[in-house]
């Protein structure tokens, strides 16, 4: 294995800034990683290697000491961002071969910090999964232990980082589909603030939950990157105008004498794994050692928040996923010259759309037909104010929420596949982020039977940079304990 | 299916014509029998809120965004065609709409 993989992303840039290694080096390390695992591992759903080298190449002739901080550096793109003339199929058939004409706000980023884009990652078709086993195109196997899964929606591009096939990845998160991958992988994730990020060019699920954030395996590496794709953009209307949270200070001062961190009590206790209890205990621990001080909180109406979820989601999904209707791109089926478009529609839809993705479909369709929207759609954005009063009122008392990213370490391939309301528990800890709108980090917090466990924080709005604090002062006292990154203790993978 | 489910199986073929997905019969029968179970386990909302609270649709406190009504680029007919099943005369080419003969 070359030494260049382990390196994290701020090694890298500095390596490649003072010259000792160019980028067309570490994007070769990185391409050859890919093509010595993913055979197994299955994160990538398309590499572009010669793109990838093209761009190393460009950052190799950009560099200077004045040059981007991650100028040269490789990343893995989600399948469900655009990127201009690659194929992008969110993990669906309906796309398979489309090639988007235009760059996404993330990509163009990006492009113009010289960060270089191996490809694009696996995810559940359309976002919608905690597994990626709803991918059209097979699931990815998570690199501590392949029979399993690696979260989702997200799992590609955690599963790249864990994986060594990238030090930097993208991903996007409805209701945890970053962090829920980030926990079971033993990766670092940021779901940042609704609005922190533009959803240009982002196919959307959900668009009132959806944010696209930064991923690595270490909380500096993740600020770097947030840091490269925050900001206003005109071209999404929900964007935020406003500075963006000067994260990558925030994570080297990784500072906590005097926060007050809230733990919160709904998340925690029943359904949640005693391995998984107890590191997160641990980490509570340092963090008081470091000069927190640590509170419990009560936020009473998060138990609702998973029903909530599951109607708005899929109530926005059945309304956004209209848009596959086999006229102006994508797959057709059935257009002989004797059915009408609405027939080639609903076989295009049949044929295109995997179970779980009909499934949201449907009932958001339900949740949202005459005669069940106040019992259902109603309710649920009401739920949605009294969530969001329940973070208002925590905020007045700490400065951070803390909780368990996930109730349980990385499950099965298999085990929750048929079973839409156990596969949803996943995602217990991460929705009410989501309904609010805060923004939320999930770092490694050790190892329960061999597999990761990750530890939730959760900012106010545009508080980003204090997810950076809490997340730097816990990393450093963890590495100190486990002598590096998590990741670093991955068995090697056996190639069979 | 059970008769107190929450929805029928014939609710479902309707709500899955209104949403244009063709369903075959075992796929109808077993997302029936799916959509039920899921609706049993959100039906919780129905009891969080009065109708004192506020539904909220949106995280941002935002109303309408304009810009200046100035002319950018964007993108050519060509590819906005790229990606089109079939196209003619620089438009998108569809199948019949209004069930006139093919």
């Amino acid at each position: 294995m070359s030494d260049l993989i382990k390196k994290s992303a701020a090694e890298l840039a500095k390596l490649i800034a003072d010259g000792e290694v160019s980028s067309r080096e570490v994007t070769q390390a990185h391409l050859d990683q890919i093509s010595k695992t993913d055979s197994i591992i299955h994160a990538f759903l398309h590499v572009d290697g010669e793109g990838a080298l093209a761009q190393a190449d460009a950052a190799d002739k950009k560099r200077t000491s004045e040059s981007s901080p991650l100028n040269g550096v490789p990343l893995a793109l989600k399948d469900v961002l655009t990127q201009k003339g690659i194929p992008t199929t969110c993990g669906s058939k309906i796309l398979e071969g489309w090639r988007p004409p235009y760059d996404s706000t993330v990509v163009t980023k990006l492009k113009d910090a010289g960060v270089v884009i191996l490809g694009k990652t696996n995810m559940d078709e359309f976002a919608m999964g905690s597994s990626t086993e709803n991918s059209a195109y097979g699931p990815t196997r998570n690199p501590w232990d392949i029979e399993r899964i690696p979260g989702g929606s997200g799992g590609g591009s955690a599963a790249a980082l864990a994986a060594m096939q990238a030090p930097l990845a993208i991903g996007t998160d409805t209701g945890g589909s970053i962090r829920q991958p980030a926990a079971v992988t033993g990766t670092v994730g940021v779901k940042p603030t609704y609005g922190g990020v533009s959803r240009y060019g982002l196919v959307a699920f959900s668009s009132s939950l959806d944010q696209a954030g930064p991923c690595a395996r270490t909380v500096l590496d993740t600020a770097l990157l947030h840091q490269v794709i925050a900001g206003y953009d005109p071209k999404d209307a929900t964007s935020i105008n406003a500075p963006v949270p000067d994260v990558v200070a925030a994570a080297k001062r990784a500072d906590v004498k005097g926060m007050k961190i809230g733990v919160v009590k709904e998340l925690s206790g029943d359904g949640y794994e005693k391995g998984v209890a107890e590191r997160f205990a641990e980490s509570l621990a340092l963090l008081e050692a470091q000069g927190a001080e640590i509170i419990e909180v009560s936020c009473p109406n998060f138990k609702f928040a998973l029903g909530a979820y599951y109607l708005i989601a899929p109530s926005e999904a059945s309304s956004n996923l209209a848009r596959f209707d086999a006229m102006r791109y994508g797959l057709r089926i059935g257009d002989d010259g004797s059915k009408s478009a609405e027939e080639v529609m609903s076989l295009t839809r049949e044929v295109g759309f995997g179970p779980e993705v009909k499934r949201r479909i449907i009932l958001g369709t339900y949740a949202l037909s005459a005669g069940y929207y106040d019992a259902f759609y109603g309710s649920a954005q009401k739920v949605r104010t009294l969530i969001t009063r329940d973070f208002a009122s925590a905020y007045s008392k700490v400065d951070v929420l803390v909780s368990p990213t996930t109730p349980t370490v990385a499950f099965k391939i298999g085990e929750k596949s048929d079973d839409p309301v156990a596969m949803y528990l996943s995602d217990v800890a991460t929705i009410p982020v989501n309904l609010a709108g805060v923004a939320s980090m999930s770092l490694p917090a050790g190892l329960s039977d061999g597999l990761p466990v990750g530890f939730q924080i959760i900012a106010p709005t545009m508080k980003d940079d204090r997810l950076y604090q809490v997340g730097g002062a816990l990393e450093r006292e963890l590495h100190k304990k486990w002598n590096g990154p998590l990741t670093n203790q991955i068995p090697e993978l056996v190639v069979r | 299916m059970a008769s107190n489910s929450r929805i029928s199986r014939e609710e479902v073929a309707r709500i899955a014509a209104l949403a244009r997905i063709t369903l075959g019969d075992d796929e109808l029968t077993h997302l029936s029998g799916q959509i039920d179970g899921i609706l049993d386990a959100v039906a919780v909302v129905q009891e969080a809120a009065g109708a004192d609270v506020p539904a909220m649709s949106h995280p941002l406190d935002i109303s309408n965004v304009t810009r200046p009504d100035v002319i950018l680029p964007s993108l050519t007919p060509e590819d906005a065609l790229s990606g089109a099943p079939a196209s003619e005369e620089a438009r998108f080419r569809v199948p019949q709409i209004l069930g006139e003969e093919a």
